[in-house]
């Protein structure tokens, strides 16, 4: 009974924290702007954020905050709509949702699956809130036991999980998350008093600054992406139907939604990992565990279920690390991150033990967002589609003019957005050969963090044993290990499905066929060869042709 | 789907630049490791200047060093001219936001940004008025919205100085 009490009191307290007009504001602009910017294929959260971070530093943590959890929170709802009307997700978790939205679409169902899109990302969305609200005691219990050894190999964990959760990238994945490391470690040694990679040059002096990297990485490199390619053809049909038929529908799937959104906030809490694993992993125990698994890919309300309740469970739960060990998992809590730090307020065990408050009204505003996106999204959808006709090339533009405000106010520096520019470039390759970006972003914020933690950790370390002789620090080594000794298992196995494919596919006959194509265009070039110089005006007749 | 097909999607053409020019720089970091940090006695290795940026810089070497050795082809091709063509031609855009950039401390926030979006409206192949107008009324909302409402920090302009002093400081602080 103390227990319920207690817990009523805490939301009541935590309440206080959110009833306020310029939160509701926050709660209002973030839920609607980030359906919005997830509703514009081309844009995402990460641009939004990137581009709002600097204006909310001038807010209160809770209101810039509330914003910046808002468009996290609503753009994958958003993200949905281009996913399953034209086949382009809006943001990039909602690539999974094209596989049975869009054929849903095409058999004249367009309404249906958004319906049911809404209504698995309310589930997923209120399902995490609520796990994290019962949760966050327990974890305010644990978190203490954090101290820098653990909070170390914790954030080690977070940039091994991020590098190898980008399969067949790994090797530039780690790459990248070591130019991460490296960004971070260029300025002033706090400890040692010394400069390390500043060329001499006074502008490099106070460090690379995360938001300039970010900026440059996602909104510079998205505009520059958007302003260099084609403006697509959109046609949109009419929608008909009700937009409540999917509760009703997902109500009959009680198993893959509670399944997907429980995939979702485990995921989620594990730093690296994110969205796309939860996704996969919701979408095949869904596909495995259906009566009609044939349906896959073809417009399964099962297969939509899984995806979007697993997508929209995490963010609450990316919160969780981030919240308690001040560990982000993926790009935009790192982004948020840097919030909290221009406030003082530094996210960790301690922020759990003596604001609880705050914590839990950050999980409340998280609630009420998701209801609020569901009840602008069932009145507004048939407005809202028409921002998916926005070409790509003029979003390119308002980017790009969208980017100077996020660069250019952080410290009124020309050389940050040369900088910036110089990033986006970067961002900019990177995004067109496919390759990872995210890593670059964490080994930033992780190797900092992993820095400091090692540097207090080691002066009370004696011999290597004593690092992970705490019980939680022997467990996060263990699963450091383990992911390893998976990473490693599973690139073997890549390595022998390689082999016996090439195997397969090099037949006799191949191989005869190649022997042959290449004799042939030897002959080619040689006939080539003899016929330019017997032309050639310049070249001495050749006395084999007499 | 196997490694082999996604292999398969995945573009070549500048893979293999990028990769080479990514671990030139690297080597080159590297190489300038023990001028750019120091290394003080009696200190431990995890204290030291050195240890992180060694980290960055020689994961760096050996990871795009494997990246390359793994690479599917790993001889320069014309495509991969071709495709160093398209990321040359972007540096048209960063040139217009570093004018854009350059421009406003001096002529000021919002005629700045009118003119900006117009006219990479106008480059980017949209001639028509209305598209030209909506650039324009983007522009004017974006500087209310940052500027004069959460009053982000953009700096008044040069030319806002040779205003009449009761509309210089409204300029100054709101466009």
């Amino acid at each position: 009974m103390d227990q319920i009490n207690d817990f009523i009191s805490q939301i009541q307290a935590s309440g206080l924290y959110l009833a306020r007009w310029d939160v509701v504001l926050a709660l209002l602009v973030g839920s609607v702007g980030g359906v919005l910017i997830g509703a514009i294929p081309g844009v995402g959260p990460a641009v939004a954020i990137a581009i709002l971070l600097p204006a909310t530093f001038s807010m209160e943590p809770i209101v810039g905050l509330t914003v910046l959890l808002g468009i996290y929170g609503s753009s994958m709802y958003g993200g949905s709509i281009p996913a399953i009307l034209i086949n382009t997700p809006g943001t990039a978790v909602n690539a999974l949702t094209t596989y049975d939205g869009f054929p849903m679409t095409a058999r004249g169902e367009a309404r249906r699956a958004l319906s049911l899109a809404y209504s698995a990302s309310f589930f997923g969305g209120v399902f995490s809130v609520a796990c994290l609200i019962f949760l966050a005691p327990v974890l305010a219990k644990i978190a203490p036991l954090f101290g820098s050894r653990e909070i170390f190999l914790a954030a080690l964990l977070g940039i091994i999980l991020v590098v190898v959760a980008h399969r067949r990238h790994t090797l530039i994945a780690a790459a990248m998350a070591s130019f991460g490391i490296w960004l971070s470690t260029i300025g002033l040694h706090p400890a040692t008093y010394s400069k390390r990679y500043t060329f001499d040059q006074a502008w490099l002096s106070s460090g690379v600054n995360l938001i300039v990297v970010v900026l440059g990485l996602f909104a510079l490199s998205q505009a520059f992406i958007l302003l260099q390619g084609d403006d697509e053809k959109i046609r949109l049909g009419r929608l008909k139907g009700s937009y409540f038929q999917g509760f009703r529908e997902l109500a009959r799937h009680p198993r893959v939604a509670g399944i997907s959104a429980s995939f979702g906030v485990v995921m989620g809490m594990i730093p690296g990992v994110g969205e796309f694993t939860a996704q996969f992993m919701s979408y095949t125990y869904a596909q495995k565990s259906s009566e009609r698994p044939e349906d896959f890919g073809h417009g399964s309300s099962e297969g939509l279920i899984a995806a979007e309740t697993a997508n929209n469970a995490v963010p609450g739960a990316a919160m969780i690390p981030l919240l308690a060990l001040g560990i982000p998992g993926e790009a935009l809590t790192a982004m948020m991150l840097s919030v909290f730090y221009v406030h003082n307020v530094t996210p960790g065990p301690q922020l759990f033990q003596n604001d609880m408050d705050f914590v839990v009204a950050l999980y409340l505003a998280l609630l009420i967002l998701n209801v609020l996106v569901v009840a602008f999204l069932l009145v507004a959808t048939n407005q809202l589609i028409k921002v998916v006709q926005i070409p790509n090339r003029f979003l390119g533009v308002a980017i790009l003019t969208l980017s100077f405000v996020g660069v250019y106010s952080l410290r009124n520096s020309f050389t940050d957005c040369i900088l910036a520019a110089g990033f986006g470039l970067l961002g900019f390759i990177l995004k067109r050969l496919h390759l990872p970006i995210v890593p670059i972003i964490l080994g930033m914020v992780l190797g900092n963090i992993m820095e400091v933690k090692l540097r207090s950790a080691m002066a009370r370390v004696k011999s290597p044993l004593d690092f992970v002789d705490r019980p939680i620090a022997a467990i996060l080594f263990s699963i450091l290990l383990l992911v390893l000794v998976l990473h490693f298992r599973r690139v073997w196995l890549d390595r022998k499905e390689r082999k016996a494919r090439k195997w397969s596919i090099s037949h006799s006959s191949t191989s005869f066929a190649a022997n042959l194509s290449h004799r042939r265009n030897f002959l080619l070039t040689e006939r080539g060869k003899r016929l330019r110089a017997k032309r050639s005006r310049y070249s001495r007749p050749s006395t084999d042709d007499r | 789907m196997s490694e082999i097909d996604e292999d398969l999607k995945r573009p070549k053409r500048g893979q293999f630049l990028f990769a080479v020019f990514f671990f030139a720089v690297a080597a080159l970091l590297a190489a300038l490791l023990w001028d750019q940090t120091v290394w003080k006695q009696g200190k431990d290795l995890f204290s030291q200047a050195r240890f992180w940026p060694a980290v960055g810089v020689f994961g760096m070497v050996g990871f795009t060093a494997l990246h390359i050795w793994h690479l599917p082809r790993r001889r320069f091709s014309k495509p991969d001219w071709v495709e160093a063509r398209t990321w040359l031609s972007v540096f048209e855009f960063a040139a217009w936001f570093l004018v854009y950039v350059w421009l406003v401390p001096v002529i000021g926030y919002l005629p700045v940004t009118m003119v900006f979006a117009a006219m990479l409206t106008w480059r980017m192949g949209y001639r028509s008025r209305k598209m030209l107008w909506i650039s324009v009324i983007f522009a004017v909302l974006v500087v209310l919205v940052f500027k004069s409402l959460l009053q982000v920090k953009i700096p008044g302009a040069a030319l806002y100085e040779f205003a009449p002093a009761a509309l210089r400081n409204f300029l100054i602080l709101y466009l």
